[in-house]
């Protein structure tokens, strides 16, 4: 008899309890909380802010905000994308591995014995799930508080002021939370590998974050030329180019490609560092 | 990680050597002369000629490029352009022009009797120059390079020396004449319509700029020199062009002297003469000298079998982005290939700049280069032929020709020194001067490459002065755009009495897409801003004699490979190649470490002790070891206290246990399985070490229950009642567990170890935290535990713990086993050194034992 009667190694951590721990967590629902009521902020601030004189004038993506939900709802993303979705991000991934080490019961998971690598698969499974929540909620409630506050209209084109019919510009929109799915890979994986690898949660997140502001501000160095295109943070907006009036899917290829690239070594590289790591915490 | 670091470290050292030891790029000098020339249409007239000649900064002999600057400017204006051609290994030549800046003599609009004498010998002194490769005796290899004024002088130069090795002018002319009064509607100078503005700003600028050391906004703000009235009224210029000047500036009208003079100044007319292969370099943003002009002296050139290539970029004399790094690797390549014999260096026939929207990353504007194999000229490879509507229409020419319509407003971005963007949009007409003829709504894009043409009559009498431009009109809100902002001006004679006319229009040639749902609208207007129109009111009716605009597309032109790099693709499949890789030989490496391989691993048998370890070895990263050599067994039923002080590696000996840290050597096996992380045996292990670990926002059952529940066994299995009243935690079990005591938790672990009645409990000082009665109580458990046929191991620290408790004891020091063995064996094998007449205890047995009796 090698191991207890009804031990199965594929039957050990199933994704719904991994997602009720982690759900449970004042973490997740503050996290959460905050995404959901970011756009209903939004609404109020442009509500009650002074109205400019050139207010419907300009065509920038915050000019054009109060235009129609959908106009809102890309100004959310575009507000958000560059950083509060990447702490999100950043959080899910980089707390999921450090937290358990740090509150011990990583260890009690690993003598139960959860194997090495299913323990890390779930957990980056949930932890993805959660961020992709985290990602798609914020524009569908500002889809919705935008709806509600500006009404239901086509949405016009920031820079050109062009306009596209709503209905035409829906899977654009998909497309639009589907890119920034993939491109906020690379922060997930690299905050996944340092949670891996220390005891602490927040030096997860706040190291996957901190990286991320490195090459934000590596990629302002004109200096490096083409080398700044394989900085993961350099794609970051080419979901513009969806809602352009011809889609272009040049940039997103290329942003995707880079973020995958990085994720899959990154995902590698915790996988093989956990697998073999003595768990002394 | 020391390798790493000493790796990291000498490469940084390679790095820092080669960064110091790297041959720095040769330094340009130029060495400014005067060079005196004789000219003149006898060969008499001395002049001399300001220069400076920067030699190869590499030394030996190098091909030589002459690079003339643009009218106003001087040979100071192209300095930092002959530094870089100086340094990309050829012998540069720049000078003042006659009549600009220090040289002497009067400007002839590069006249065959005056500058293109002065440049032959220019050529002349670089055949005697050490530094310059011949091609023979007195014919230096030699290339000339120059924009607007400079890039005539280097065609008409090429005409009239066969010397000339290859040429690259930009944005110049092909007949001068064409240039200040153009017709489009085919009547030639004479017959045109006067640029009044750009001739104004042209012969603005051969004023009296002593010195000519001001260019942009240097001219604009230096303080005025005064002049003598010769100077104020003619500056530079050869009294008999001046006088020419005057005269058509007046009138508008181009009089045959002065028809006759530009054209000796047009290199149109002698290009076939030209040998030297040209690169034709002309603007899209050029109200002066549009795409025409290349067209025309590239037709010339290309007849006489000479090789000539064509670039429309985005720039000229109305500004654009200027792209200067891109003509700069044309002009080297065009260099490279024909004057250094480069064959690798190659420049396509037609290249054109095309938009290419925003970069994604960076969001800033970035340009396409479509190239074709061959040049079709301004009539395209197909004719798309666009149905324009619109009635006859009124329009009017207003008195004195004011209001005018604006198209382009010339020389304000090149007089602030280029670069800006153009004035491509901002374009307006006045009511009731223009008449307007409309296409349908495009149901795909049209891109406009070339000149588009219209046949038009025009009712009325005399002649009739027009502008034609083609707007490319958006479906939405956005205003027309005119393409370049160029107009073409077109005059039509209507006999006497025949009350009207037809005109074929040629429309200005531009590179436009017009986009799937924009329409294309043909505006017919009686004044522009930026050319001479008649005084007197007039009215006339236009209309279209055929409803078809002719519209040239170009087919060949292949975008360069612009779609997807083809790293997008490779780098994620090699990087998820390169994961495979890691994932797999890590797999390896865990294989390895983990014990024997599967050849060797024979079936556990049923009656394998719970728990063998065998030589097991743990070393700190300082190399201390945690554990040295440890070998006992554990039998079924025995309640074990591992027993030794602190820091004698019994947790790191559970640790291992648990198969959460790897030996270095040796082994562990339960129930004769060999521990790995992960191994499934361990479901048989029960475990507490170090403290409990639980999700401190979830209450103690939740805790227990999704435990359990991760092991994956069924929850039947789990004896949770049993557990929980080993806990005895009561009411407490619902609340979360960061409220719970030191104590509660200790319990609830203990409990968590117990789910599902493990064959091996291990625990790690169980008793810590615990008032006396639980204390007791947890012995009780422990005893009854093992009762059943299972097996317990408690490490401790605490002597009387292990007396009291346990039925074996393993006693550890320094990660050493010192001795095993029922606790009542040891007991009486110690009986010697019992001295103080009560029965042996342990603690005496276990100083003795780790050798502290000294």
């Amino acid at each position: 008899m090698t191991a207890a009667p009804g031990y199965a190694p594929r039957r050990t951590l199933p994704l719904r309890v991994e997602i009720v721990r982690q759900f449970k967590r004042r973490r997740t629902i503050v996290a959460f909380g905050l995404l959901l009521a970011l756009p209903w902020i939004l609404v109020i601030a442009f509500q009650f802010g002074p109205q400019g004189p050139g207010n419907g004038q300009g065509l920038r993506i915050s000019d054009l905000a109060t235009e129609s939900g959908l106009n809102f709802a890309a100004f959310a993303l575009s507000a958000s994308a560059s950083f509060l979705l990447v702490v999100a991000v950043a959080l899910f991934c980089g707390d999921t591995v450090a937290s358990e080490a740090s509150w011990s019961s990583l260890r009690y998971l690993l003598a139960a014995p959860v194997p090495r690598d299913r323990l890390l698969r779930q957990k980056l499974v949930v932890a993805l799930g959660y961020s992709a929540a985290a990602v798609i909620c914020l524009p569908l409630m500002a889809l919705l508080a935008g709806t509600l506050a500006f009404g239901w209209d086509d949405i016009q084109v920031p820079g050109t002021g062009e306009t596209i019919p709503a209905l035409d510009v829906l899977p654009r929109f998909g497309i639009v939370i589907g890119y920034a799915l993939v491109s906020q890979l690379v922060v997930a994986a690299l905050a996944f590998l340092i949670s891996t690898v220390t005891d602490s949660p927040l030096g997860a997140v706040g190291g996957a974050v901190g990286l991320w502001i490195v090459c934000t501000i590596l990629q302002a160095v004109e200096a490096l030329g083409v080398l700044r295109e394989f900085l993961p943070t350099f794609w970051n907006n080419a979901w513009i180019d969806a809602l352009a009036p011809e889609l272009d899917w040049s940039g997103m290829a290329k942003g995707a490609s880079v973020s995958i690239t990085y994720a899959a070594i990154l995902i590698a590289i915790a996988f093989r560092r956990f697998r073999v790591k003595d768990v002394v915490s | 990680m020391k390798r790493t670091a000493a790796l990291v470290a000498v490469l940084a050292l390679l790095g820092v050597t080669v960064w110091l030891v790297w041959p720095s790029v040769p330094e340009v000098r130029g060495q400014a002369q005067r060079i005196t020339v004789v000219d003149g249409p006898s060969d008499d007239q001395r002049v001399e000629l300001d220069v400076t000649f920067f030699p190869p900064p590499e030394g030996g002999r190098a091909p030589a490029v002459l690079l003339a600057h643009g009218f106003g400017g001087s040979k100071r204006s192209v300095r930092a352009e002959a530094t870089e051609l100086a340094r990309q290994g050829y012998a540069v030549l720049t000078w003042s022009a006659r009549g600009f800046g220090g040289s002497t003599g009067e400007i002839a609009l590069n006249s065959p009797d005056y500058e293109v004498k002065d440049v032959k010998q220019l050529i002349d002194w670089l055949a005697g120059r050490p530094e310059v490769l011949l091609d023979a005796a007195g014919d230096p290899r030699v290339g000339i390079t120059g924009a607007s004024y400079g890039g005539a002088i280097a065609l008409l130069t090429a005409a009239h020396d066969p010397r000339v090795d290859a040429i690259v002018p930009q944005i110049t002319w092909s007949d001068l004449g064409d240039a200040l009064f153009p017709d489009a509607a085919g009547g030639g100078p004479a017959n045109g319509v006067f640029k009044r503005m750009w001739a104004g700003i042209f012969f603005g600028q051969g004023g009296a700029v002593q010195g000519g050391a001001a260019e942009g906004l240097e001219a604009l703000t230096r303080r005025p020199q005064p002049m003598t009235a010769e100077q104020a009224r003619c500056g530079r210029f050869l009294p008999s062009i001046c006088e020419i000047y005057q005269d058509v500036a007046t009138t508008g009208k181009a009089t045959p002297e002065a028809v006759e003079l530009l054209k000796a100044s047009s290199p149109v007319h002698v290009a076939g003469r030209v040998k030297a292969p040209t690169l034709l370099i002309q603007g899209q943003r050029d109200s002066l000298f549009p795409l025409g002009h290349a067209d025309a002296n590239a037709r010339a050139i290309a007849a006489a079998g000479t090789p000539v290539s064509l670039a429309w970029y985005d720039g000229g004399h109305d500004g654009g982005d200027g792209e200067a790094d891109w003509l700069r690797e044309q002009t080297l390549a065009w260099f490279g290939r024909y004057l250094k014999g480069d064959d690798t260096a190659a420049v396509s026939a037609f290249t054109i700049t095309r938009d290419g929207g925003r970069d994604p990353g960076t969001r800033q504007r970035i340009r396409l280069h479509p190239e074709a194999d061959a040049y079709p000229g301004l009539g395209g490879t197909d004719v798309t032929a666009v149905t324009l509507s619109g009635p006859e229409q009124h329009v009017a020419n207003p008195p004195g020709g004011s209001p005018a319509a604006v198209s382009t407003v010339p020389g304000v971005s090149g007089l602030l020194g280029g670069g800006g963007q153009g004035t491509t949009g901002l374009s307006i007409d006045m009511p009731g001067q223009s008449a307007a003829f409309e296409s349908a709504a495009l149901t795909a894009p049209l891109q406009l490459t070339g000149s588009p043409s219209v046949k038009v009559r025009v009712h009325g009498s005399g002649e009739v002065t027009l502008f034609a431009k083609l707007f490319d009109v958006p479906d939405s809100f956005q205003p027309p755009a005119l393409p370049a902002g160029l107009v073409a001006p077109f005059r039509v004679t209507i006999p006497e009495g025949a009350g009207s006319a037809e005109a074929t229009v040629t429309l200005p040639a531009v590179d436009h897409r017009f986009e799937s749902g924009h329409r294309l609208r043909l505006v017919v207007s009686t004044t522009d801003m930026a050319y001479a129109t008649p005084a007197e009111p007039a009215s006339y009716r236009i209309g279209l004699v055929s409803p078809a605009l002719s519209v040239p597309t170009v087919s060949s032109l292949a975008a360069p490979p612009s779609g997807i790099a083809w790293w997008v693709w490779a780098m994620p499949l090699a990087a998820i190649a390169v994961a495979a890789v890691v994932l797999a030989t890590g797999r390896t490496g865990a294989r390895r470490a983990a014990g024997p391989p599967a050849a060797e691993r024979v079936p556990a048998p049923d009656d394998a002790p719970p728990l063998e370890i065998s030589g097991l070895t743990k070393a700190y990263r300082n190399g201390e070891l945690a554990v040295d050599g440890l070998s006992f067994r554990v039998e079924e039923g025995q309640v074990l206290g591992l027993l030794g002080p602190n820091g004698a590696g019994k947790t790191t000996t559970m640790r291992m246990m648990m198969g959460l840290i790897r030996p270095d050597g040796g082994g562990v096996r339960i129930f004769g399985e060999p521990v790995t992380p992960g191994a499934p045996v361990l479901s048989r292990l029960g475990s507490f070490v170090e403290g409990p670990g639980f999700l401190p926002h979830l209450s103690g059952r939740d805790n227990l229950e999704l435990y359990w529940a991760a092991t994956g066994r069924p929850a039947a299995d789990a004896r949770f009642d049993e557990a929980l009243e080993i806990a005895g935690l009561g009411k407490a079990l619902e609340r979360a567990v960061r409220t719970y005591s030191q104590g509660m938790r200790q319990r609830l672990a203990i409990a968590q170890a117990m789910l599902g009645l493990p064959d091996l409990l291990v625990l790690d000082e169980p008793t810590n935290g615990l008032d006396p009665p639980q204390i007791r109580e947890m012995r009780e458990v422990l005893k009854r535990y093992a009762r059943d046929g299972r097996t317990v191991i408690v490490s401790s620290h605490l002597l009387a713990e292990v007396e009291q408790t346990c039925s074996h004891v393993v006693v550890m020091h320094r990660g050493k086993l010192v001795t095993t063995g029922p606790v009542s064996v040891l007991l009486s094998t110690a009986t010697a050194t019992a001295t103080n007449g009560h029965g042996p205890r342990l603690e005496d047995v276990f100083l003795d034992l780790i050798g502290d009796k000294a």
